[in-house]
């Protein structure tokens, strides 16, 4: 069977597509910004001397680590339903990214906080700082900076995984997809322009990230350049020296 | 309310389990080869070479699973090949495995020392046997961690494949849930499932790791 693309039954759909690429965007951003916050969160308590909690926080940590997305956003809308709690489809599709993203995030920042040595945090203890300041300055803030990289491909991930939501038919990208090509019978090429949609969403993702990276981390900003204006004086200097003795005549 | 959970029903949801291994298994080791056939391409001497890789996996890693599994399910039938959704689920799996595992595999041989490269170029190693015989046994070792750690989502993402019909572990649930209604029951249960197949890998993935990285502790 011959089959051309055709991709002109589509263009009315634009702002539709559009539409469900913005939703998906806003529920990545909600879901991303208070997931790393509980993620913070957890990844404290998990070191906590109290026994129970840190166990509590390594039992969410495995429990979404090891069960699919799918199943966690059916257990959240038709579980919780069941019992009488019912949400728009909105609310519970970002409600598990958040609790998803959460669990992914604690990890990642737990192995920043691993990573940093005993002796600053006793530098610090002995400087008279007080404890939320160590964890604020001398922890937290270089350990987000080592996993940042890790941070923004696991945003990536969530961005992706939220084309799940569909399943429970909230409007964003996918389930427009789903919507337009029973409309139109041009599934494949409905499809392949919401992939590269979804391919756009992550460049852009990607280059926020980038940005903010930048912003956030002034130290690295400042060694970078540090490193650039040595590397100058470098320069200068063996210039300098090439040109009092002569080059390589 | 509609039934009660039953025998019957718990031994179904344990069968589908059985699918979800094969389709896992069907992508993981179709993935491997073309993850492998990715690795090269983007560690080859030839720079056009390099780009497709790397246009490839960036691509890949930008789509959802879900998109590429409708567009390989609807593609293939539009075309007129109606494949069973085993096949379609395992080729779109192995198209989205080979792009992560190939960069995966790419970070552990670049991890490598480059001395490692030179000392076989002055043994006359040709580059292939470079590859075979030093570079690829060292970074096995590498790389069974992230691999390993991989397979956990790949088990995980065959729950995708319930989407275009495939009778998997969560499809099962699914249908089951679609004759008595206890989603919370049936769909903690399909977790239960995953989390049994899923937490043994982790934990041996971490395992391996933490001996690799005795060095550093």
């Amino acid at each position: 069977m011959k089959y051309s693309l055709d991709f002109a039954p589509l263009l009315s759909y634009w702002p539709v597509f559009l539409n469900g690429a913005w939703l998906t965007l806003k529920m990545t951003a909600l879901a991303v910004i208070v997931g790393v916050v509980l993620g913070t969160a957890v990844a404290f308590a998990k070191r906590s001397k109290i026994k129970a909690l840190s166990r509590l926080c390594s039992a969410y940590i495995e429990a979404v680590r090891n069960t699919p997305f799918l199943v966690q956003i059916f257990l959240l809308y038709f579980g919780l339903a069941s019992f009488g709690i019912r949400m728009p489809t909105f609310v519970a599709a970002v409600l598990a990214m958040t609790i998803n993203i959460g669990a992914y995030a604690a990890e990642i920042i737990r192995a920043g906080l691993e990573s940093i040595p005993r002796g600053q945090i006793e530098a610090a203890e002995c400087l008279g700082l007080s404890k939320w300041r160590i964890g604020w300055h001398v922890m937290l803030q270089p350990s987000i900076e080592k996993v940042y990289p890790a941070l923004t491909s696991q945003f990536l991930l969530m961005m992706q995984a939220s084309a799940m939501a569909s399943q429970i038919s909230a409007e964003e990208l996918t389930a427009v997809a789903n919507t337009v090509q029973s409309d139109t019978f041009r599934s494949l090429e409905t499809y392949i322009v919401v992939a590269a949609l979804y391919l756009v969403l992550s460049l852009v993702i990607k280059l926020i990230t980038s940005v903010l990276g930048e912003y956030l981390f002034r130290r690295r900003r400042v060694l970078r350049k540090a490193a650039a204006i040595g590397a100058r004086a470098l320069v200068d200097t063996t210039q300098a020296n090439v040109a009092s003795h002569g080059g390589a005549a | 309310m509609f039934g009660s959970f039953t025998s019957v029903h718990f031994f179904y949801l344990f069968n589908s389990i059985g699918w979800t291994l094969v389709l896992s298994a069907l992508a993981f080791v179709l993935g491997a080869i073309g993850g492998f056939g990715v690795m090269l391409a983007r560690i080859s001497p030839r720079a056009w070479l390099r780009w497709i890789a790397i246009v490839y996996i960036e691509c890949i890693q930008g789509i959802p699973l879900l998109i590429l599994l409708f567009i390989v399910y609807f593609g293939l039938s539009v075309y007129g090949y109606s494949l069973p959704s085993l096949v379609a689920a395992g080729l779109a799996m192995m198209i989205y495995v080979a792009a992560y595992l190939g960069d995966i595999w790419r970070g552990c041989i670049d991890a490598m020392p480059k001395p490692q490269w030179e000392a076989s170029e002055c043994l006359a190693f040709s580059r292939w046997q470079t590859l075979r015989l030093v570079i690829i046994p060292q970074a096995v070792r590498l790389s069974l961690p992230p691999t390993v750690g991989f397979l956990v989502q790949i088990i995980k993402m065959t729950s995708l494949a319930s989407v275009i019909g495939f009778v998997e572990l969560t499809r099962a649930g699914q249908i089951i849930n679609n004759t008595i209604f206890q989603p919370f029951l049936i769909f903690s249960l399909v977790g239960v499932f995953y989390f049994a197949l899923c937490y043994p890998l982790s934990r041996w993935s971490e395992a391996m790791e933490k001996k690799l990285n005795v060095a550093n502790r």
